[in-house]
């Protein structure tokens, strides 16, 4: 039997988590409310700051300064290119450990979810450099890379715990009529597994859209997306609030929107597997 | 062509040997049945024919060709799996014509085929439907489907009917037998259920522990057991297999006697017992008869119109022509 509530207790429940809910949304709220303010008015107290006209100089003003466009291809280009380049690695790396398991596979798999918790700071230095000499400073294809090999071991572990789902019988099938191992990915494997795929696409071009210690670290002027857009806005001039502001929502805007529209697709991908 | 020869094959996995070296002989359009209790190796066996698995040692022959590094796609052998294995993401028609399609075969040939196919199976107006949508008899066929669209040399069958009820079983057998009398293909057919391997095989290979215990027609099989795992796995309801004294009588450490080859009495007879509990199929009934002399109960067929109330007091006797002897080996003696 379910446990009773009463009115009065869903309410206050309902409360509480709105409360906290909001809370926690705050921070965001402001942002897009500052955003739309003068710069003089963004600093007043919050109650003159809501009273005080809404303007959309700060997105005039920041479009003017920044070209909002160049950063916001690179990032798309950026985001899309790692995760497209990490799952055309990944595919096979979690077909063979699916499928075709060994005795190590599964220290394999733990290995590589540990690197995820190396400090990235620890190899920057090496990667830096390494950057220099290889060109790739500054360069889109440098943080495509970059981001797909810090991605990767999440993609592979997602598509393992797809591919897993998928019966070995059915892969044995295709081998019996004749399919090749890549008629049988392609044809066969890739298909079914669809849904996973997906949602391992949306996970990681929101992680590598998100990302900023390399993209801040490794690009200038030619490759920065919209985390240097931001970064740029915040320290060397002063504390601009309200274009800080407009600058934070035209960044996070568009994968609060992807985001949005594709939860049911994500939570369904984050929880395969663990639900029936 | 389908003609299947195994020479010293073993299979291994890790250091657990689940095949030791064996030989098997399939000739060309036969239809050979592989069975045995679960774990036996059977469906292993049939794995290392598809080249789905591979051999430790030994060779598999295809039509005199060693197949042994051929892979299974290359085989030439068609598998219908016990789980059916479609592919959910496709129709019917391309289910069945997705071999087809691996071949390259051009897209007029393979309507064709598909068109044929589904006309001998009954799929003809599920054709656009995915499997999902199918029922579990549908779906076999389907399998079956795929199967013979390619024309293989040989058809490998694992437990295709396990997942299917009891009615749906008894038709699928008699299609699958019917399918073998018309296109005349060597079908090599997995399963634990002993009546399906006496009702559908023209041989039939008895495994145990990966090791033949015996191959032969089912009436050979079922008349002369080479040894007591044969004669209790072959034949339902199970041979009675009795030792003690009245086997020591015969000459034998164990003999074995089928439940239809004792009669049932309630006069006189060799053993007497009390019966049990009894089982009616209305053709015949089976009573379970607790003998004085044996410690198990043993099996008898009677007509179904003989009733016998539980408790009552009966006497057995074996029909000597029909008596099995074996060995303390548990060999058959001559």
């Amino acid at each position: 039997m379910a446990r009773a509530v009463t009115p009065r207790r869903k309410m206050i429940n309902t409360t509480l988590a709105w409360s906290v809910g909001l809370l926690i949304f705050f921070p965001i709220l402001w942002i897009i409310v500052l955003s739309f303010k003068t710069e003089g008015d963004a600093i007043k107290t919050p109650i003159e700051v809501l009273t005080s006209v809404w303007t959309f100089e700060s997105y005039l003003v920041v479009q003017d300064r920044s070209d909002y466009f160049k950063h916001f291809s690179n990032s798309v280009i950026i985001a899309m290119g790692s995760t497209l380049l990490g799952i055309l690695i990944a595919v096979p790396a979690a077909w063979s450990m699916a499928f075709v398991p060994s005795k190590r596979t599964r220290g394999i798999l733990m290995w590589m979810l540990s690197t995820k918790m190396l400090p990235a700071v620890g190899v920057l230095y090496p990667i830096y450099i390494g950057f220099i000499k290889l060109g790739l400073l500054d360069t889109r294809l440098g943080l495509i890379i970059v981001l797909m090999l810090i991605n990767l071991p999440i993609i592979v572990w997602m598509l393992y715990t797809y591919f897993r789902e998928i019966p070995g019988e059915i892969l044995e099938a295709a081998r019996m009529d004749g399919a090749t191992l890549r008629e049988e990915v392609l044809y066969v494997l890739t298909p079914m597994a669809i849904p996973g795929i997906a949602s391992t696409i949306l996970l990681n071009v929101i992680l590598a859209w998100n990302e900023a210690f390399w993209t801040l670290n490794l690009t200038a002027a030619k490759a920065a997306p919209l985390t240097a857009f931001i970064a740029s806005y915040s320290s060397p001039e002063g504390l601009f609030y309200a274009k800080l502001s407009a600058a934070s929502v035209m960044a996070i805007a568009p994968i609060l929107i992807l985001g949005w529209f594709s939860q049911k697709q994500l939570v369904r991908g984050l929880t395969f597997g663990a639900v029936k | 062509m389908g003609k299947i020869e195994l020479t010293q094959v073993s299979k291994s996995f890790d250091d657990t040997e689940v095949i030791p070296p064996l030989d098997l002989k399939i000739e060309d359009g036969e239809f050979v049945v592989f069975v045995g209790p679960s774990g036996c190796g059977k469906s292993t066996l049939l794995r290392l024919i598809a080249g789905l698995e591979d051999v430790t040692t030994g060779q598999v022959l295809i039509d005199g060709q060693d197949a042994t590094d051929i892979p299974p796609a290359k085989r030439g052998l068609a598998m219908v799996f016990q789980s059916y294995a479609l592919y959910p993401h496709m129709s019917v028609r391309k289910n069945i014509a997705f071999p087809l399609r691996m071949a390259r075969l051009d897209k007029s040939e393979q309507d064709r085929r598909v068109s044929e196919a589904a006309k001998v199976l009954n799929l003809t107006d599920y054709l656009d439907r995915r499997p999902g949508q199918l029922s579990g008899g549908q779906r076999q066929r389907v399998a079956i489907g795929r199967a013979i669209v390619r024309e293989p040399a040989a058809f490998l069958f694992d437990e295709p009917l396990s997942n299917l009820d009891a009615a749906l079983r008894v038709g699928m057998r008699l299609e699958i037998s019917e399918l073998h009398k018309r296109l005349a293909t060597t079908m090599i057919y997995v399963t634990h259920d002993q009546v399906e391997a006496m009702t559908m095989a023209d041989k039939i290979v008895v495994l145990q522990a990966g090791v033949i215990e015996q191959v032969g027609s089912p009436m050979e099989l079922y008349r002369t057991p080479r040894n007591t795992f044969v004669a209790g796995f072959i034949g339902s309801p199970r041979m009675n297999l009795l030792n003690g004294p009245n086997a020591t009588k015969h000459d034998a450490h164990t003999i074995g006697i089928r439940p239809e080859h004792i009669a049932i009495s309630t006069r006189a007879g060799d053993w007497p017992g009390v019966v049990g509990v009894s089982e009616h199929l209305g053709s015949d009934t089976f009573f379970h008869v607790k003998c004085d002399d044996f410690p198990e109960p043993l099996t008898v067929r009677a007509d179904g119109d003989l009733d016998l109330r539980y408790g009552a007091k009966v006497f057995l006797t074996p029909d000597t022509a029909h008596l099995h002897r074996f060995d303390q080996k548990g060999l058959r003696l001559k």
